[in-house]
């Protein structure tokens, strides 16, 4: 009975199992139902959803299977499908970005949507349509400088929101292989405090047995204060498009990260290629959850030890020059490159945790911005040994 | 639930929506613990406490601290009052059974009638925790090596837990539980729960009051969103204070009911000035850092 929706639910990614599934049947044969689809659609996901954040895929795979509604994302689903088949990407000259930058975002997301209503078919190539190639400022791969990518994945790194970040969505998520080094390796580091704060409230067994006799037998309990991790740590993301390629990597750190339970605090921080006077609560890098560095450096005391996760590759001027940010909306007063600085002089333990392998340091496309940046932050290559290196270094002072 | 003579339908305060009213059947039906989530202040607590008046039983709760030990919840062997107890020998020390202290979850166990067990905040304590309940809430019985007896469950208790999600549950718990997210209530609910605690509120006030928390939710980047607890502290406070209905989109008077924190209250005042909004006085009621 029902045993494709069992299937189905799977599929979806809900990871449902034979003891909630036989849980389901037990209530249904008692009639908990009361023979009605919405009583089921309760039931079955109190009994089998274990997580807020799977309701949605449960959504999904009921409809599905029930055919009763449409989903109303259909019409997303359908552009993502006109962009899956791309033509080549383009690259443009600084000359033609000049001309685009006065796009407003408001602006070209009310376009988008119109355009949306207006086009009924697949389009590549052209300049208005919504397609792969061209100059149209929706879709991907093609270069709109201050366009609405939808899917794909970003070739001229310019794309002013990125409407597809379902990738991140799924951070906590995803990964399990590899994660299980990534969290014996994050054993390592911690911090135990000192015998000098806390409550007394661990028994020492000697000190008592010693206190006891010398009272000729008479109990004399001691009591001295247990020893706890008292580290702190914070994690500064970037989460700009060049990272793409290290997603499943870097959120195989964050799950570790996540389960971590022995760290005293934890807090996590995004930014965009560099880190200028905002940093972000969220990876989709948006002014909504932007705090101001110098908030940042304030609220998080020089105790926490840094960790900052980026390939630190960018075009140098997005990390010398004023106004270099490598979003068009966004101006810096100063240069990436002393916020970084600063960063580094604000606490005393930090290191850079570097996805790209170290061999390649000195010859990919960012081996300029990654000299610059290894001279602030002792770098390390995102591996289970380059975490070990990371946390070697972060247990003493620089 | 047809078949469950005594089934959860709320308290006269305590609004539960009917997917939470189906939830608690359900788990009772199926004699497994409810797993409740859901931000702070949407009542996890409370439901509990509701549960156990609607139903007329006794409620027994647990708190979670992150120094708990699952067997806590089950006995205590006070061994050290028992070596004072000797040395003085005014107690019978012989009689181990006088220092053998039973946890919520042993109380449970034993009581003469079906009681709702509260466990709070069960993300609060270590990771093994979770697990370490599993058979004794699987078979509902627990064994006292001190002793040599067998306490097992007259009636099977209520099991409610709640987590603030602020570690992952273990799945093989997990896969034990009813889980039920409780979401944050909407505005016609909200006004349902508000009329509750204050049945004398002049409509437009309400009303008022409602659109404005729900735009400063809606706001984001909030370390802490104010929540239905802060909202109903505000209510009364705009109330107690006369304001005019009116003036509440305007003016956001006591805000600092609502917001906690003074990055938040800097994050409204900007959003307001930016729309051209201005705030005579935010004071009234000191802020709380």
């Amino acid at each position: 009975m029902f045993i494709n929706f069992f299937y189905l639910l799977r599929a979806y990614g809900v990871p449902v199992t034979i003891t909630e599934w036989m849980m389901l049947m037990e209530a249904l044969s008692r009639g908990m139902a009361s023979s009605s689809l919405t009583a089921f659609y309760h039931l079955a996901r109190a009994v089998l959803v274990k997580s807020e954040a799977h309701y949605d895929r449960y959504d999904l795979a009921f409809y599905s299977y029930f055919q009763g509604v449409e989903t109303p994302l259909e019409l997303t689903e359908k552009v993502l499908e006109w962009l899956e088949a791309a033509l080549p990407p383009m690259q443009i000259s600084d000359q033609e970005r000049h001309r685009f930058q006065d796009w407003d975002l408001d602006d070209l997301r009310r376009r988008l949507e119109e355009r949306l209503q207006e086009q009924k078919e697949q389009h590549h190539g052209g300049s208005k349509w919504i397609g792969t190639g061209g100059t149209s400022p929706f879709g991907h791969s093609g270069y709109h400088p201050a366009g609405v990518r939808i899917g794909g994945s970003s070739v001229n790194k310019s794309a002013v929101q990125v409407a597809a970040q379902r990738d991140f969505r799924g951070f906590r998520t995803d990964a399990t292989i590899g994660v299980r080094q990534f969290e014996v390796a994050l054993r390592k580091l911690r911090q135990l405090s000192s015998k000098e704060e806390g409550p007394r409230d661990e028994l020492d067994l000697d000190e008592t047995i010693r206190a006891t006799g010398d009272k000729g037998g008479m109990l004399q309990l001691v009591w001295d204060r247990s020893r706890k991790n008292t580290l702190k740590v914070v994690l500064l993301m970037d989460s700009g498009g060049s990272m793409d390629p290290y997603l499943h990597l870097c959120s195989r750190l964050f799950t570790a990260m996540n389960r971590a339970s022995h760290f005293k605090d934890l807090r996590f921080f995004y930014f965009h290629n560099c880190i200028y006077q905002y940093l972000y609560l969220d990876p989709a890098c948006l002014m909504d959850s932007a705090i101001p560095t110098e908030d940042f450096l304030r609220m998080i005391d020089p105790e926490y030890k840094v960790i900052i996760l980026g390939d630190a590759s960018m075009a140098p001027s997005e990390l010398t020059m004023r106004g270099g940010a490598i979003d068009w909306s966004f101006h810096n007063d100063e240069p990436g490159i002393e916020w970084l600085q600063r960063i580094a002089d604000h606490f005393s333990h930090s290191a850079w945790l570097n996805p790209i392998p170290a061999p390649y340091w000195n010859s990919v496309t960012g081996s300029y911005t990654i000299s610059l940046i290894r001279k602030i932050f002792p770098m390390y290559e995102l591996t289970v040994e380059g975490l070990q290196g990371a946390i070697k270094k972060l247990k003493v002072r620089k | 639930m047809p078949d469950n003579h005594n089934s959860f339908t709320g308290t006269g305060d305590y609004i539960a929506s009917e997917e939470l009213q189906n939830s608690v059947n359900v788990a009772m039906a199926l004699g497994r613990p409810l797993l409740i989530k859901g931000e702070p202040g949407t009542g996890k607590t409370m439901l509990a406490q509701s549960i156990a008046r609607n139903l007329g039983k006794e409620l027994l709760i647990w708190n979670i601290k992150s120094s708990t030990k699952a067997g806590d919840g089950l006995y205590i062997y006070d061994t050290v009052q028992r070596l004072y107890d000797s040395q003085f020998g005014d107690h019978d020390v012989s009689d181990i059974r006088h220092y053998i202290k039973l946890g919520q979850l042993g109380r449970a166990f034993i009581s003469e009638n079906q009681v709702v067990l509260l466990i709070d905040e069960i993300d609060k304590a270590d990771l093994e925790f979770p697990n370490d309940l599993l058979w004794e809430l699987d078979i509902m019985s627990f064994h006292i090596p001190e002793t040599g007896e067998t306490i097992e469950a007259r009636h099977r208790p209520i099991v409610v837990i709640t987590s603030n999600a602020e570690k992952e549950l273990p799945d093989a718990f997990l896969r034990r539980c009813i889980f039920h997210y409780i979401a944050f209530p909407d505005a016609a609910m909200m006004e349902e729960i508000i009329k509750v605690h204050h049945p004398k509120l002049e409509q437009n006030l309400l009303e008022e009051a409602l659109a404005a928390f729900y735009w400063i939710r809606g706001i984001g980047g909030l370390q802490k969103k104010p929540s239905t607890s802060e909202l109903l502290d505000w209510v009364q406070a705009l109330a107690i204070g006369g304001i005019n209905p009116d003036k509440i989109n305007a003016e956001f008077p006591f805000l600092g009911v609502l917001l906690k924190k003074d990055q938040d209250f800097n994050t409204i005042l900007q959003r307001l000035h930016s729309q051209g909004k201005q705030i005579k006085s935010a004071a009234g009621i000191p802020r709380r850092r």
